[in-house]
């Protein structure tokens, strides 16, 4: 169940209004970045706002958000992102991690690679806080090998029809207005946004991935915390 | 007891908001399709112009146009803003390839916060409406415009019009948001029958058409042409400035409140702007004189006189890639888009049509000979499926003529066999490549030997006409119909070409035809018993002759 793997091992609470989105592509080996990417952008512009201020009495006001395109190298297809260097750097670390290790030995080239937005809920000494999912996306990667030049030039275009597709999945998705969670105080801002980039606040969230091996188990799990956990203890 | 009512605070956040989101539009999709990719910068430190916390530049010509259009008014019920976005060939030939709408329905949400939910749910569909302007068709084709054809944009407000794009096109939603006072939805419904066309196509070839541009066509501006300005030049004047945005723009500083949750301090301020006139920044490199000079390739349709802005109706398409100026020392070449600047000098246009027809420039060429088509027009589009196209009456089925005669110089092609230009689509050279007509391609596959045939074989004004009729295999090369360089209309009756094609097909020599041939063979033959007689009567003489020899 997704559940239990959204917050492991810091939480064993269920997910309550979690909506799990799952999409599948693919794709040629030197694909995987540009298209994981491609998606996780694309969530993260819809998912980002711009950095608050607090001001007095309880307002604050929002910084501004730019974006820019993005040109696909080994496919036929073009992104918007968010503006930010740092976040950019982390995805791609999570997703260059997540390619090594498709690429890796024990890998018949499938794997996913999930997208977690949580809150983060205090607790009281001796516990750890808890991590409560509210939106967790999954990206099913199935890592093709192609005999020649031509299929390449195919398979450009294919996956650029596909992500086109995937776009309008998560534009969809984002049109439901579904749960977000409540504008937060200044006290709690840390538990609902990641206040670390200095120029774009994305909501709470993390990356992991898990590659399926051969047999069709799931061998491998590893979770990267890219932004900074507090932990209680 | 709940109050329904908007106050009257809200009401007016409200249609500012609604204002500003339009405008916002209208810049994110025109922006889309300039050609080029957008970058802007976050900034952690609010600035206060930013409206929906998002970097968004303005386009001043842009946004005239888009208030130009709205009149003051907003979207509502029956009236929708409408982004029509078209593409326009260096033949003139013109499609519309995408329409944007901003509509708003009946279905209220009187619970919703104004200040609050509702601008932070546009802000998203903005974001939405980026993302999913990457995503439509138009995005590939417009990255690549410049050398054969350029992206024009058209604002209108009121009925949505959805008949320029062909049958079966496609409609995807970018989003809705709620409001009390109707929803506002967006979405974009787009052509697709260039859904499948390979954007290979538009890589970067010598363009055939820039031949004919080169020679035939007076320079499309006018000698102060702006176009050779890259850049917008701040405080000059010569008409074609547009006004600059209001002098006290509208400002939109928001602050949230947190305590008590989702309350809301909004304030907007109008803020008194000292800069100088709106200034295109880097990241856009867009050339608002560019802009302007195009307005008038449309409006005028005709000259490129720098006519005051203003000109034309608030319908008038405007291209949206004019990245700079033509390369100064070779006048004549077609850039390609980026940062060397492309501008397809689209050739002047003859009035043709009515006022209302301005979007649709159908009309040939000023200075191509369609002497061959012309008469024959009628008869070709016979042979050409009927097309159900758009509204292009005839001056749809000229195009089509226009583009079996611009298959390419000297080549082979029965014209029954150019099955594109028989189909629906006027614009076959951005259907994707048919295999089979590379097997009918005489340059891949040479052509057998063509039959001989009667002597009395016409030109090819008169054999053209017949369309289907295969004897047509004579043809060897069908000169593409332009004016061969240099000719001249008034010292000749014809020109070169017309010359050319007039006699490239003489008569065949009387004795090489097989007719002839055959008769004298078949007189021959009956001429030979008379002959063997002859000689049997002087059998002897030759049985003498014969002696000797031995």
């Amino acid at each position: 169940p997704l559940s239990s793997r959204c917050c492991a091992p810091s939480s064993a609470a269920p997910a309550m209004n979690c909506r799990a989105e799952v999409l599948e592509v693919s794709v040629e080996g030197r694909q995987v970045e540009e298209a994981m990417l491609a998606v996780l952008h694309t969530v993260l512009l819809h998912r980002s706002t711009g950095k608050f201020h607090y001001k007095k009495e309880g307002t604050y006001s929002i910084g501004t958000v730019g974006t820019q395109d993005v040109d696909c190298d080994f496919i036929d297809f073009a992104y918007v992102r968010v503006s930010s260097e740092e976040l950019d750097r982390a995805l791609r670390k999570a997703v260059g991690e997540f390619k090594d290790a498709l690429r890796g030995s024990g890998s018949d080239g499938m794997g996913q690679i999930s997208l977690e937005f949580y809150q983060k809920k205090k607790s009281r000494w001796p516990f750890s806080d808890e991590c409560i999912p509210w939106e967790l996306w999954t990206i099913k990667v199935n890592v093709v090998n192609l005999a020649n030049e031509q299929e390449r030039q195919i398979c450009r275009e294919k996956v650029g029809e596909k992500l086109c597709e995937k776009i309008i999945n998560i534009v969809e998705v984002m049109n439901r207005h579904e749960y977000l969670p409540k504008m937060p105080t200044q006290s709690e801002v840390d538990n609902v946004f990641d206040t670390s980039l200095k120029d774009v606040q994305p909501y709470l969230y993390k990356i992991s991935y898990q590659i399926t091996d051969s047999l069709g188990t799931s061998v491998t799990t590893t979770m990267r915390r890219l932004i900074k956990d507090t932990l209680a203890l | 007891a709940m109050d329904t009512d908007l106050s009257s605070q809200d009401r007016k956040d409200l249609d500012k908001f609604i204002k500003f989101f339009a405008l916002k539009t209208v810049q994110v999709i025109v922006q889309a399709r300039l050609g080029e990719k957008i970058c802007t910068r976050s900034s952690s430190s609010p600035t206060g112009s930013d409206w929906f916390n998002l970097a968004i530049k303005d386009i001043p010509e842009v946004t005239h146009e888009a208030k130009k259009a709205l009149a003051g008014q907003l979207p509502a019920v029956g009236r929708s803003m409408c982004v029509e976005i078209s593409l326009k060939t260096s033949e003139g030939d013109s499609m519309e390839l995408e329409i944007w709408c901003l509509e708003m329905n009946e279905k209220c949400d009187k619970e919703i916060k104004v200040s609050y939910t509702v601008y932070n749910r546009l802000s998203l569909l903005l974001k939405s409406l980026l993302a999913i302007t990457r995503v439509t068709p138009a995005y590939r084709l417009s990255r690549k415009q410049g050398h054969e054809y350029v992206i024009l944009y058209r604002i209108y407000f009121g009925e949505v019009q959805l008949s320029g794009l062909g049958e079966g096109f496609q409609t995807v939603r970018v989003g809705t948001v709620g409001t009390p006072v109707g929803t506002i939805t967006l979405s974009c419904a787009y052509r697709i029958n260039l859904a499948f066309m390979s954007t290979r196509q538009f890589e970067r070839t010598p363009p055939i058409m820039g031949i004919i541009i080169d020679h035939f066509v007076d320079r499309p501006y006018p000698s102060s042409s702006p176009m050779h300005a890259c850049n917008y030049r701040a405080g000059e004047d010569n008409g074609a400035v547009y006004p600059s945005v209001e002098d006290s723009q509208e400002v939109c500083t928001t602050s949230f409140s947190t305590s008590p949750p989702s309350q809301c301090v909004f304030t907007v301020t109008k803020a008194h702007f000292q800069t100088p006139p709106p200034v295109v920044t880097d990241t856009l490199k867009v050339p608002v004189m560019g802009l302007a000079f195009s307005h008038q390739l449309s409006s005028s349709r005709l000259s490129y006189q720098p006519a005051a802005l203003g000109v034309g109706s608030a319908d008038m398409g405007y291209p949206v890639l004019f990245a700079g100026g033509l390369n100064a020392a070779h006048p004549h070449q077609l850039i390609g888009p980026g940062k060397e600047g492309g501008v397809p000098p689209v050739p002047s246009q003859p009035a043709h049509g009515t006022q209302a027809d301005q979007e649709r420039m159908c009309t040939p060429l000023d200075g191509v000979h369609y002497s061959a088509a012309t008469p024959s027009s009628s008869e070709d589009t016979e042979t050409v499926s009927n097309s159900s196209e758009g509204k292009c009456g005839s001056p749809h089925d000229l195009l089509e003529t226009i583009f079996v005669r611009k298959v390419g110089a000297f080549v082979n092609k029965p014209i029954n066999q150019v099955t594109m230009a028989n189909l629906d689509i006027p614009f076959a050279m951005f259907a994707p490549k048919n295999v089979e007509l590379e097997d009918n391609d005489p340059m891949v596959n040479p052509p057998a030997s063509p039959e001989t045939e009667s002597p009395l074989q016409g030109s090819l004004h008169s054999e053209g006409s017949s369309g289907s009729s295969t004897g047509n295999t004579h043809d060897d090369f069908v000169m593409v119909d332009f004016k061969p360089a240099f000719s001249k209309d008034d010292i000749l009756p014809m020109d070169l070409g017309t010359f050319y094609r007039e006699f490239q097909n003489p008569p065949q020599l009387s004795s090489l035809s097989i007719d002839i041939g055959a008769q004298s063979m078949a007189e021959d033959l009956d001429s030979l018993p008379e002959k063997l007689a002859v000689h049997e009567k002087n059998v002897k003489e030759f049985d003498a002759f014969v002696e000797t020899l031995q």
